[in-house]
């Protein structure tokens, strides 16, 4: 792409971006360090997602300060126009991945205290690294501006939800079962429908990614699930 | 499911795309127009439509052509020796660039607003009443209706009723533009041609013009040129890209600015040119 004649505008548009790409790396790492801190029962590593938090909500802040600066004293247009504002959406949607991801490190230390459920933590796992990837997906398109992975992760959301919708049939059962159970399997439900929510976050990134480098919205119905139907 | 997904446009340096518009709507239609200062090639081959009440924008670097054309839409240029047109630019199905066309009707029917404003040296009320009598034999009481509806209508009025008699000179830059735009739509033009009107004003005159055009496009077809991006954004329907003498892009304004399709326009709204 071309320099803007005045440079400064570059720097702008650089440093937003370089900043969102950062927000990316440690949104992906709190994700799966809230996963594993929940398979390994790692009450430390719970402590340290939970701790890391606050630095993606500063991020966030940030680039919506840079963006909003930007709005005001370049007044950018088309191509410099969607680029900004898809940074601010995508900043807000990962701070909410953040926050899920804290959500599950609070649960990871109150399920390490009760008994483990082990196959369900196997399935949690599952479902926990199939998001993990669905959001690298999200992120690397982010950083190569690669329109058709985008698109892939955009199209693949469904697996995801039935993954949820395996998950609480499964721990359906095991409470019915075994009624001990029922305070780590609430957790373990709640953890899954986190993990639901950053893979439709993951999916919302896909979506603004590609209407940033197009032009043009994604709005072709996608496969769903829907996990709420009666078990 | 298959071809959703367009690949992202990597439009490639030299091309064009000119979008139509509504045949129904058309208030002038160019077709194929050529200009020429004596040798000099200004306009090439350039074709698109106007819409009828809307604002069409013109945008483009300096020398782009773009003051070229809104000088061929009233035939401003048949005034200057060695300038010459060739192609046809219809107004209502009648090709104004043929021989023979009443020059001096058309622009009645299209007035021009120039970059710096022009009141001639005589009172506010002559000022706007000057170009009517010309064309019409309105009675005392008449004008003074006609003057000050063109005022209002400029947005104007409110700022000069009480010294209608005193020198246009007298007014504040802002505020002789709207007076030339009074002057302009008192003769009752169909099509008003702006040439960088604002260029010279201050914001808030700037605002209060932009205003002025906002409530007239629904009476008048009105042709802007801008150097001001934000103001064709603003206030047009369409818009057309200029760049040496050709027509590079045109479209839908809201099109242009979120995602135009030519690389040149892109490079020339984002501020990337050159």
């Amino acid at each position: 792409m071309e320099h803007h004649t005045v440079r400064a505008y570059d720097e702008d548009l650089d440093a937003m971006t370089g900043e969102l790409a950062r927000m990316g790396g440690l949104t992906e790492a709190e994700v799966a360090d809230s996963i594993r801190a929940i398979v390994r029962r790692d009450t430390q590593l719970a402590e340290a997602v939970i701790n890391r938090d606050a630095r993606l909500d500063e991020l966030e802040l940030d680039i919506e300060r840079k963006a909003i600066r930007l709005i005001a004293l370049r007044q950018p247009v088309a191509d410099d126009l969607r680029r900004t504002v898809a940074a601010m959406k995508i900043a807000s949607n990962l701070e909410r991945c953040g926050d899920l991801a804290k959500n599950i490190a609070k649960r990871a230390v109150v399920i390490a205290d009760s008994d483990p459920v082990t196959p369900l933590t196997s399935s949690i796992e599952r479902m926990g690294t199939l998001v993990t990837h669905r959001l690298k997906d999200a992120l690397d398109a982010l950083a190569s501006r690669e329109v058709d992975r985008a698109v892939t992760v955009w199209r693949r959301d469904h697996e995801v939800d039935e993954h949820y919708e395996a998950i609480f049939r499964e721990l359906l059962t095991y409470m019915m079962a075994d009624p001990r159970t029922i305070t780590a399997c609430a957790h373990l439900l709640f953890v899954a429908k986190n993990l639901e929510r950053i893979g439709d976050h993951a999916t919302n990134i896909a979506e603004i990614l590609h209407y940033e480098i197009t032009g043009i919205e994604l709005v072709e119905d996608r496969p769903k699930t829907d996990a709420l139907r009666a078990p | 499911m298959t071809s959703f997904a367009p690949e992202p446009s990597r439009p490639s340096d030299d091309d064009v795309s000119v979008a139509t518009i509504d045949p129904e709507k058309v208030k002038l239609d160019i077709q194929g127009l050529d200009f020429f200062y004596g040798k000099s090639h200004a306009l090439k081959g350039v074709s698109m439509s106007v819409e009828r009440n809307a604002v069409t924008a013109l945008i483009g670097p300096s020398g782009c052509g773009k003051s070229t054309l809104l000088r061929t839409l009233n035939r401003m240029y048949n005034l200057y020796p060695g300038q010459k047109a060739t192609g046809s630019i219809m107004l209502d199905g009648e090709n104004i660039l043929r021989a023979g066309v009443n020059l001096a009707m058309l622009r009645a029917k299209i007035g021009m607003v120039f970059q710096k404003p022009t009141p001639f040296p005589m009172s506010i009320f002559d000022n706007v009443a000057f170009g009517v009598r010309l064309y019409e034999n309105l009675s005392k009481s008449q004008m003074t209706e006609r003057v000050e509806e063109s005022l209002r209508r400029s947005a104007l009025w409110e700022e000069v009723k009480d010294k209608l008699q005193t020198s246009g000179l007298g007014l504040s830059g802002g505020q002789q533009q709207r007076l030339c735009v009074a002057r302009c739509i008192a003769v009752r033009p169909e099509i008003l041609l702006l040439d960088e009107p604002t260029s010279a004003l201050d914001p808030i005159s700037s605002a209060k013009l932009e205003e002025t055009v906002t409530q007239l496009k629904n009476d008048y077809t009105i042709v802007i040129v801008t150097h001001n991006l934000g103001q064709a954004a603003r206030l047009s329907k369409h818009t057309g890209f200029m760049y040496l003498g050709e027509l590079v892009e045109f479209g839908e304004t809201a099109g242009m600015f979120t995602n135009p399709v030519t690389r040149r326009a892109s490079d020339y709204i984002t501020g990337r040119f050159g």
